[in-house]
Order: structure tokens, then C-alpha cells, then sequence
């Protein structure tokens, strides 16, 4: 392990660490409490739970969200559902075995010691919710109700409808809006952070630098403001959006992390990213965003493409369509494929084998990228009025967007970019490489490994919120209760403002000629092309120079209108893609080092004579931390070894 | 009693003044139509007169006008209110038109309260005050005021006719509006009772007004 | 498919401002509403003019953010649906379609289509929540609630806060947004401990942000992109009467 890398994992039998710690774990007087600063930045389910639960320990919070309200947070799109081993469904599940489900699942390149703290509090999620009032979907006794996700053989996700992620959502919200309520959280809204401060350690030289602030931007005045706490939470979300198309929000981005990561923070594993499979497939140049429908859809829908190739030449020239496919000439190639697990294969392993069959042709769309999903065999088992209650909202929302009845004519689905398992290196603690700087939820690296389970990011997001952070901060901000309030007129806050503040003037003053939008598809387009589904040491080789070749181009030629003093959408988009045009290029570095084929990570030179992910446990069970060393410089390779005490590692078989 | 002036002034509290008072005056118009009917008793006006003149004097009743005309003060004048502090909320009126789907009855009960209104002074002022207050009419065969008389002249009148057809249908749709509305305002809003009510609202708001209607209409055309 | 948009443009909340017309040409009409707003502003962004602002954050129908008045009707003119759910096909070529932003004394204009919504936030600050502190709870199975009424509160709960009830009522009302999260907490037991002060509280925040008051007419469910019935209207009332006969809030 890297000197620079110390994950803090407590001792101990895997099954009592986390209580142990807990116990153990230095504690800030409730009376300390309020007069201790702590920031949070983005209020999804990580940061809005994380602020509500410091709010209510008795912190004086600032939270920070660059939307018009906490609510409309990106967690808020998740639709299938949370995972949580409360066995209500009496089919054998239990902490461990959602443990070794999400190890497994991650394909070995997860940290056991997280995966296993997730899986212990992941019951306390589901009360805690309940509790709020979040309406979970119930049986007809009043008790609450499962379904399965892809890659479990168990009942164990927790669902409303298909709008899980809303519901949890507005339950952090509503927590959340209670504290803003009382006076503990000061809600920062229409904010977006432009840098993390740092600044010598007063009370404890050891820590030496540590994260004593932020540099924010109101978007609807353009002021720039200074924010300074004793702890910093980055809770903004995942950096999807650096494919340009994805299934996230418009306006997630990874500008917070990248700050940090430029500050000193470590970023790991950013080539992990989950391609879903059931997106919308894309319908022309227009478009701007992918829409995701629900995996919850393959516990009934069948995926298949046409046997003969020449069946699917035919829908793809739009001369037949699904329905002139008799069953006989169908390819459930999933089923084909994976007997075991059929239809809820992973999602790494879903996607992939779509893309494969439309590689090889069998696609059946206009663009030849595209699977079908059919409910008409769930329809004549289960009837129509069935499916309905199961799948309403979804089937209306996909009838929508796509024009077509899904009842009637089989979903069109592709894969498409929808989370980053990737992200800010976090020790068992959640912080940071730069002391006092956390991070929580998708914008930490920690839980899912190489590849995320279904139902598996809410439950890490608010478990991270509300079951981990208020506990390990306190470890942190014990040694700070003699430091007193932090002054925001230092040389640190002057210079990350006037930096900031440089860019800001660069891009108002420069005449270039092209959006921000055609630099952001430009990139999109490498990202997907050569660092998506499959990757190669060619083409990743050669994206990293056409990365940067945009880079270049985009600061000589992006165009950005209006003022730096007003509401100015353009000028935000600029600042978030200047730092996608950069992290474009880490993760290409971070696919090309890691010679082997794991979860969402596929080398297309590493793969077995089947076509599935070939790991190489001996060189690559790590985690790959980089360190930033200057824009043009290659980062620095940081390495922690991942060790499996508890699970044997094996080939992923979900056959 | 900042809990009773903080509940009446609230948003939710004007709506019920609106509602109470609404019920309270559909309520009346029963009444009204019933002793109404009288007109119809072909007997020249004697039974009519007879019920006027049983309207005067008793302290129950003047206690029963009081409460009535409140009534209608507290609903014209909470109404005002409510159209004046509604306004404010949207002072900029959108350009492209507002099309939601509504039933029209809903979208203009402040004109259809301003054409009831006007109307209601002109029947206080023609009946109410010549009957109750200035007290002139001649006397009928059983020497009490011959209110019946007052009405037969005034309906041979086709605009005054017209004036009081048209206002009956004002009525009309305002009731329809109203009357579930009020239930709604206090909260009775049920898969099983809200059509029942809706039925009985219409039913209502076309029979009362209706059988209104029909009096200076069936006096007009039998002259 | 080719349009003529009829667009409000204001610089801010304390401009005045007007209807601008811009023709768009060559618009799929597989593309969304907003990916027609997002060429045109392409296109204006290239010939060195201001683009337009507006709303948008999820595309997919859930946060509640997009918030335009299309036609006469917020969220355009399909049910059931948010402004970033709305494809071209839903227009005929050559179109006139006039665009304006949510217009509320309680929802001031930012910039062009842009509103401020925070009112929103500050009614469910003043109430919309279960004060339960993180790790208080008990077992989620102890508290069996009748399947119909989880459903009816999820119902209630599927509110995206985008504002539309207000764009299309009459008077500008927030009763059917306040309503929604007064009967989610109503029809749960859980709900029950603080069900007096939490709709007393919100009313009288809904009310001091200037929102007009309800007449009943239904506009805000007609128009509401997820079906919100006027039900939970009347179920706040009775909530408020309820509470308003009964609390010792004097």
C-alpha cells in the first residue's frame, strides 16, 4: 500500500468492526457542538441525510445545492428501489449474504470492511424511512413489500412504485427542511462550489493542511462567496455527465470532486462506470439526455432479438416489427446465455451482452442499437391489469417518450452511462487524502467495487448520510473544539477566490466561436466510443490525445455570452465542462492501467473465450488512487491492496 | 380569540365564511320559493298576501332577516375580498391565454356574484322595500297589503321578466359551483359521497332556480 | 418541423418584460420540447446572443424543475406530463407556441422563464415532516398501515413540487402543493403525533407567501403532471378545521 493511502480499517472480526469502532470512536460534547462548523455540499440522499443528521446532533450546517431546492437532487430519478437485509421475505437472506451479494456483485474490487458496514446498517435505512413516512409499497396485512433486483437470488428491495428514489428523497427533504426549520442547517440553494480551501492546521500540526472552507458561486447574482467550517462533506453526486449523454441530471457535474482531487484529494478507480441496460435508446442528434427505465422491469420483461439475421434487417429497415417475429425465431439471449439468473443478470453483464448482439448485427432499430423487452409473455401469465398495477407509471412513461404502447409492441432498450462506482478516495472514515474534506455517496468510490448492484446506490447514499458520517465526523472534529470560528479573510480564501475568480473573467472575455455544448458532445462522443462498454489500449491510447486536443480547442475557441454578475447558465455549463475536459482524460489513464476486464471495466483484450470479464486477481485487486500533479502532467499512481479475509475470490458465474 | 380571528382570516377561513354563509342563503332560497308557490294557488293573491302579511311583525322572523341579510353582507363581502387578494397573487396575467380544464361555472363566480348581487337589490328594492319598510300597497278583499297585485303588475314587464329569468340562471350556475364546492371547503370530499353531492348541487342549482324562473314566466304569458 | 415561438424574455426580477419571437427550422419531432429550447439557444449562443434561461435538471419527468407555461398550459398541452416529457410530435408543423414562466406574486421571475420557488421550500419547512431524529426508529414492520392508505399517501407523495397547480389555478393557489404533503403525513400513523400544528403551520406559511386563495376549480389537478387529485384539498381542510377547533394554539 501506498505510504500516501491509509484506509483506517479497524481491527477486528468483520462482523464486529463497525460496532467495535463505533464505540470507540472519539466523541464532540453536545454543548461543543454548535459551535462547530460543518459543510455540505449537495443535498441528494447522502448530503441532504448527512446535513439533516448533523443538524439534529447539534452542528451548526451549511449545505449547498446548485439546484432551485433540495429536493429536485438527482437521487430523486432512482426508480427501482433500496436494498436491505431485513429478510421479511423469510428466503434466507441476511447481513452477510447482502455483503457477499454486493462483493460479488462489484466483482472483487470492493473493500470488504465498507461493504460489510453497508449490509449491517442498511436495516436501520428502512426504519429510519419508514419512520419519516416515506410511503413504501405494502402488502394487503399493512406489511411491507419486496421484489428482486438483477444479480440476488433473494427478495430484498424495498420499493415505492417506480419512484424509490423520490420518495427517499423527499424524506431526507423533509428531514433536512425540518432542521433548516430550527436553525441547525442554513441552506445554500442555486449555489454551485468552485473550490475547496485549505489551510494549516492551528490546533494539530500533524493534520498539516486540512479543509477549512469553500469558495461558492451564487448563480442567480454570480457572487462569489466565502464559506469556511471545520469539516467539508462532499456529497455531489457522480460524473456520468462527462459522456455528455447519460441518464444523469442535466445539471450533475463533477466540479466539486475535481476541485478537491486538484487540491490533494485522491481519485479512485475513475474508470468504473455503470452502463445500464435498460435505457431509452437514442433517437437522433438532438438529443441530450438518456432516460432510464426502471431494472426492476426485467423481474417480468423478456429480452430477446431476433434469431435470423435477416429478421432483423428487416425491423431495422422498418419492414416488419417485433410482432412478425414468431416465438421460435426469438434469441432470449440472456437466457440463452445465463440460465441461472436469466433476465437479472448483473447490469455489466447485461449491457454487455446487448451491445454484443447488436454489434454482430441482430439490433432492432433504425440505428441497429437497440434490444427488445417484452411484456407480452408476463401479460398472458400474470394479465394485463397485473402488469399494470407492477409497471404503470413506467410503461406510461416509456409510451411518453417512445410513441409506442408497451403493452402492445415490445420496449426498445439500450445501454446507457447511469452511475459512477468510480470516485473521491475515501478511507473507512469517508475522508478524504486532504484531512477534514469527507465524501459521501456516489461521489466517493468505496462501495460497489468495479460494478454496483441495483438498489444497491441508495442504500450506500443514505447509509454514508445517516448511519455513518454523523459518527466518524466526530471523530475528526474531537480535536477541534478548541479552534474557534474560522476566519474567511486569510491569503487561502483570497487566492482560491482570485483564481476563480481569473476564469470566470477568462471565459466572459474570450471570443471564440462554439458552445460550450459542442466541446461537451465532442468529449461525450470519445468517452462513449472509446472508454464505454468495451476499451482498448489503441483506442484509449488515442483518446487521451484527442482529450486533450478538445482541451485546447475548447480554451481557445469556446464562446460564452452574458455576465459574470447575473443569472448566466452558459457560464456555469463552461466552468463544469472545463473540469469534465480534464477527469475525461484521468479515466482514460485509469482504464489503460488496469490490464484486466472486471464489473463495468471491460478490456476487450482480457476476456475469456465466452466473452466475459477476464479479472487478474494477482495484479489488479487494487484500488487505484490518483494523484493530481498538475493539468499537464501525468497524476501519480497510488495503489491499495484490497484483501479478502472473508470471501474466497472467484470468477463471477451468474450462469 | 387571535386563534378565531387567525382561522377566520386565513385562506382556508374565507373559504369557509364562503361556504357557511353559501349553504345558509341556498338554504334560504327554499324557503323563499316555497312561500313563492303561494303565487301560484290561482285563488287571485289571497293565500299569497295571506303569507306576506304572515311575515311581518314577528320577532322570529325579523330575527330570521337579520341572519339572512349577514349572510348575504359576509358572502358578498368576504367574496370581494377573496377576488381582491386572489388578484394579487397573479399580477402579471399570462400572454398565451389560460386554458385549463375547468367547469366554467368555477372560473366565474365573482361576475356571476356581481349579476346575483345587482339583482338582489333590485328585488330588495321593488318587493322587500315596498312590502316591509315603506309599507304603501293598496289592500286586498281581506283588507291586508296586496302584495300579489305589485307582482302580477311588475311581471308584465318582458324586460323585467327577462331580467329576472337571466338572473335565475346566474343563480343557477353559481349553485352548481357552489354547493359542492362548500362540502369540499369543509373537507367532505369521498369517493362515495362526493358525486351523490355533486348530483343533488345540480339538481338543485336547475330546480329551485328553475321553479323561480317559472313564476314571472307564467305570469307574463297567462296575462 | 418548422415553429414560430412566442417567447418571454425578461433580464430580471426587476425588469419589466416582453414576448420575442423566434422561428425555429428543422426541429425532429422525435425531439423533446426542451431540446428544441436547447438548439435554439445553441443557435443564439453562436450568433453572440443572450440564450434563453429556463429551468431543467433531470429531463426525465421527476425532479420538478422544468417550469414552462406553453400554449396556456404549464407543462404544455399532454396530460400527465412535465415540460421535459413533451415531444414536438405533440405539435403540428408550422405551429404558432407562445412560452411564458410561471407567473405568481408568490414565484417572482429571476430571468425569463425562470422562477424563484423557495416559497415552496419554506412551506415545508414550517411543518412538512415527522420529527424523527436519525436512529430513533423502530422496526419498520411494527407499524402495519393499511395497504390503502400507503397508497393513497404515496399518491399524495408523488408531488414533484414543480409549481404547476399554481401556473394553472386561477388565483395563483398553492393548496393543492401544501394539501399533498399535509395528507401523505394525515393518512400515516406516523403522522399522527405532530398532524395539529404541522397543517396549522403550513397553512399560515402558504398564506403569509401570498398565494391566492382555492375556489375549487380544479385546474391545479387537471394540469398537475402527476395526477394529484383536489381530494387532499379537502382533506387539508379537514385537517385545518380539525386542528384549528381543537389545538391549544390559541
Amino acid at each position: 500500500m501506498s505510504s500516501k493511502l491509509n484506509s483506517n480499517i479497524p481491527k477486528g472480526d468483520l462482523r464486529d468492526k463497525w460496532s467495535q469502532y463505533k464505540s470507540e470512536i472519539a466523541l464532540v460534547n453536545p454543548a461543543n457542538k454548535r459551535h462547530i462548523d460543518i459543510i455540505v455540499i449537495g443535498t441528494g440522499l447522502a448530503g441532504g441525510a448527512a446535513a439533516a443528521s448533523f443538524g439534529e446532533m447539534g452542528y451548526s450546517v451549511k449545505a449547498f445545492c446548485f439546484q432551485d431546492s433540495p429536493r429536485r437532487a438527482h437521487s430523486i430519478a432512482a426508480q427501482g428501489g433500496i436494498n436491505a437485509a431485513k429478510n421479511y421475505q423469510n428466503d434466507g437472506d441476511s447481513v452477510y449474504r447482502l455483503f457477499y451479494d454486493t462483493i460479488k456483485g462489484g466483482d472483487y474490487r470492493s473493500r470488504e470492511a465498507n461493504v460489510h458496514r453497508l449490509a449491517e446498517v442498511s436495516r436501520n435505512i428502512i426504519d429510519q424511512c419508514v419512520a419519516q413516512g416515506v410511503p413504501f409499497a405494502r402488502e394487503y396485512g399493512g406489511y411491507l413489500d419486496n421484489r428482486s433486483f438483477g444479480g440476488v437470488q433473494v427478495k430484498r428491495t424495498f420499493y415505492a412504485k417506480g419512484q424509490t428514489g423520490q420518495q427517499l428523497l423527499l424524506g431526507a427533504y423533509s428531514a433536512l427542511s425540518r432542521q433548516i426549520n430550527a436553525g441547525t442547517v442554513k441552506m445554500y440553494h442555486r449555489h454551485e462550489m468552485m473550490d475547496v480551501v485549505l489551510m494549516d492546521d492551528t490546533t494539530d500540526a500533524k493534520r498539516g493542511k486540512v479543509a477549512r472552507g469553500v469558495i461558492a458561486r451564487n448563480l442567480i447574482t454570480g457572487e462569489i462567496e466565502r464559506h469556511s467550517a471545520h469539516a467539508v462533506v462532499l456529497a455531489s453526486g457522480g460524473y456520468g455527465n462527462v459522456f455528455f449523454l447519460s441518464t444523469n441530471a442535466m445539471g450533475s457535474n463533477v466540479t466539486a470532486s475535481w476541485k478537491a482531487y486538484k487540491k490533494g484529494a485522491f481519485m479512485a478507480n475513475p474508470c468504473y462506470t455503470q452502463i445500464h441496460p435498460t435505457c431509452l435508446p437514442r433517437s437522433g442528434d438532438h438529443q441530450a439526455k438518456l432516460t432510464l427505465m426502471s431494472e426492476s422491469l426485467r423481474n417480468d420483461g423478456r429480452v430477446w432479438v431476433p434469431k435470423k439475421k435477416e429478421d432483423a434487417i428487416a425491423i431495422q429497415q422498418g419492414k416488419k416489427t417485433a410482432l412478425d417475429i414468431p416465438d421460435a425465431d426469438r434469441d432470449f439471449y440472456l437466457e440463452r446465455r445465463y440460465p441461472a439468473f436469466g433476465n437479472l443478470v448483473p447490469r455489466d453483464v447485461a449491457s454487455r451482452a446487448a451491445k454484443e448482439r447488436c454489434d454482430a448485427g441482430y439490433g432492432v432499430n433504425g440505428t441497429g442499437e437497440a434490444v427488445y423487452l417484452d411484456f407480452k409473455y408476463a401479460i398472458e401469465r400474470m394479465g394485463a391489469k397485473a402488469v399494470e398495477s407492477k409497471y404503470g407509471n413506467l410503461f406510461q412513461m416509456y409510451e411518453k417518450i417512445a410513441a409506442e404502447d408497451p403493452y402492445k409492441m415490445p420496449m426498445k432498450i439500450y445501454p446507457a452511462v447511469h452511475y459512477t462506482m468510480g470516485g473521491t478516495w475515501v478511507d473507512y472514515n469517508l475522508m478524504t487524502t486532504i484531512p477534514g474534506l469527507f465524501a459521501t455517496g456516489e461521489c466517493n468510490f468505496s462501495d460497489h467495487g468495479a460494478n454496483r448492484l441495483g438498489a444497491s446506490a441508495l442504500m450506500q447514499g443514505l447509509a454514508d448520510g445517516y448511519f455513518v458520517i454523523p459518527y466518524t465526523i466526530g471523530g475528526y472534529l474531537s480535536k477541534d473544539i478548541r479552534t474557534g470560528s474560522i476566519p474567511t479573510d486569510t491569503p487561502e480564501f483570497d487566492e482560491a477566490e482570485k483564481t476563480i475568480k481569473e476564469r470566470i473573467n477568462f471565459f466572459l472575455s474570450n471570443k471564440g466561436s462554439k458552445s460550450v455544448d459542442y466541446f461537451h458532445r465532442k468529449l461525450g462522443n470519445i468517452m462513449w466510443e472509446e472508454c464505454g462498454m468495451a476499451r482498448n489500449e489503441k483506442g484509449l491510447t488515442q483518446a487521451i490525445e484527442d482529450i486533450k486536443k478538445i482541451r485546447a480547442d475548447f480554451w481557445k475557441e469556446v464562446l460564452v455570452p452574458g455576465k459574470a454578475d447575473e443569472y448566466n447558465p452558459e457560464l456555469d455549463k463552461a466552468l463544469r465542462v472545463a473540469d469534465f475536459l480534464e477527469l475525461g482524460e484521468l479515466m482514460c489513464r485509469d482504464a489503460l492501467n488496469r490490464n484486466e476486464s472486471c464489473g463495468g471495466h471491460f478490456r476487450e483484450e482480457y476476456q475469456t473465450e465466452e466473452g466475459e470479464a477476464l479479472r487478474d486477481d494477482e495484479n489488479f485487486a487494487y484500488v487505484a488512487a490518483w494523484e493530481f500533479k498538475g493539468v499537464d502532467n501525468k497524476p501519480e499512481l497510488h495503489k491499495e491492496e484490497l484483501v479478502y479475509d472473508n470471501v474466497e475470490m472467484k470468477q463471477r458465474s451468474y450462469k | 380569540m387571535s386563534w378565531f380571528k387567525d382561522t377566520l382570516t386565513s385562506s382556508i377561513g374565507r373559504k369557509l365564511i364562503m361556504a357557511i354563509t353559501g349553504l345558509g342563503l341556498i338554504g334560504f332560497l327554499l324557503v323563499h320559493l316555497i312561500g313563492n308557490l303561494a303565487l301560484l294557488a290561482g285563488d287571485g293573491g289571497i293565500s299569497f298576501n295571506e303569507y306576506a302579511h304572515s311575515m311581518k311583525g314577528s320577532p322570529v322572523i325579523l330575527i330570521g332577516e337579520v341572519v339572512i341579510f349577514s349572510g348575504f353582507l359576509f358572502h358578498i363581502i368576504d367574496g370581494i375580498g377573496l377576488v381582491i387578494s386572489n388578484k394579487k397573487a397573479r399580477p402579471v396575467s399570462y400572454g398565451g391565454g389560460a386554458n385549463a380544464k375547468t367547469s366554467t361555472g368555477s372560473k366565474i363566480m365573482g361576475p356571476l356574484g356581481i349579476v346575483i348581487t345587482v339583482f338582489f337589490i333590485l328585488h330588495l328594492v321593488d318587493f322587500f322595500y315596498r312590502a316591509k319598510i315603506a309599507d304603501d300597497l293598496g289592500l286586498d278583499a281581506n283588507n291586508i297589503a296586496d302584495l300579489y297585485a305589485l307582482v302580477v303588475e311588475k311581471f308584465q314587464s318582458p324586460a323585467y321578466v327577462a331580467i329576472y329569468v337571466v338572473s335565475m340562471i346566474a343563480i343557477g350556475i353559481h349553485l352548481n359551483h357552489g354547493f359542492q364546492s362548500a362540502f369540499q371547503t369543509f373537507g367532505l370530499n369521498h369517493l362515495k359521497y362526493t358525486p351523490i353531492i355533486k348530483f343533488i348541487g345540480t339538481a338543485y342549482a336547475v330546480v329551485v332556480p328553475g321553479a323561480f324562473a317559472f313564476i314571472p314566466l307564467f305570469f307574463y304569458f297567462t296575462k | 418541423m418548422n415553429f414560430t415561438l412566442k417567447i418571454w424574455r425578461q433580464k430580471g426580477a426587476k425588469d419589466s418584460g416582453q414576448f420575442v419571437t423566434y422561428p425555429i427550422k428543422d426541429i425532429s419531432s422525435d425531439s423533446s420540447f426542451l431540446e428544441m429550447i436547447d438548439i435554439l439557444n445553441n443557435q443564439l449562443v453562436e450568433k453572440g446572443e443572450e440564450p434563453i434561461a429556463f429551468d431543467h435538471d433531470c429531463r426525465e419527468g421527476i425532479c420538478g424543475m422544468c417550469s414552462m407555461y406553453i400554449n396556456g398550459h404549464p407543462h404544455g398541452p399532454e396530460n400527465l406530463i412535465t415540460t421535459c416529457q413533451l415531444h414536438m410530435r405533440s405539435f403540428k408543423d408550422g405551429d404558432s407556441i407562445t412560452i411564458e414562466p410561471w407567473r405568481s406574486s408568490a414565484f417572482p421571475v429571476i430571468k425569463d422563464l425562470v422562477v424563484d420557488r423557495s416559497a415552496f421550500d419554506r412551506i415545508i419547512q414550517a411543518g412538512g415532516y415527522v420529527s424523527v431524529n436519525t436512529g430513533n426508529a423502530q422496526d419498520a414492520n411494527n407499524i402495519p398501515i393499511p395497504k390503502t392508505d400507503a397508497d393513497k399517501a404515496f399518491d399524495a407523495a408523488t408531488c414533484i413540487g414543480c409549481g404547476a397547480c399554481v401556473a394553472a389555478c386561477k388565483n395563483a393557489s398553492a393548496m393543492l402543493f401544501t394539501s399533498a404533503k399535509v395528507s401523505q403525513l394525515a393518512l400515516l400513523p406516523q403522522g399522527q403525533v405532530e398532524a395539529k400544528a404541522r397543517v396549522e403551520n403550513m397553512v399560515a406559511q402558504m398564506d403569509k407567501e401570498g398565494f391566492g386563495a382555492c375556489t375549487n376549480t380544479g385546474a391545479c389537478s387537471a394540469e398537475c403532471p402527476k395526477g394529484i387529485s383536489i381530494e387532499n384539498i379537502a382533506r387539508m381542510n379537514r385537517e385545518f378545521i380539525k386542528a384549528k377547533l381543537s389545538s391549544e394554539n390559541v
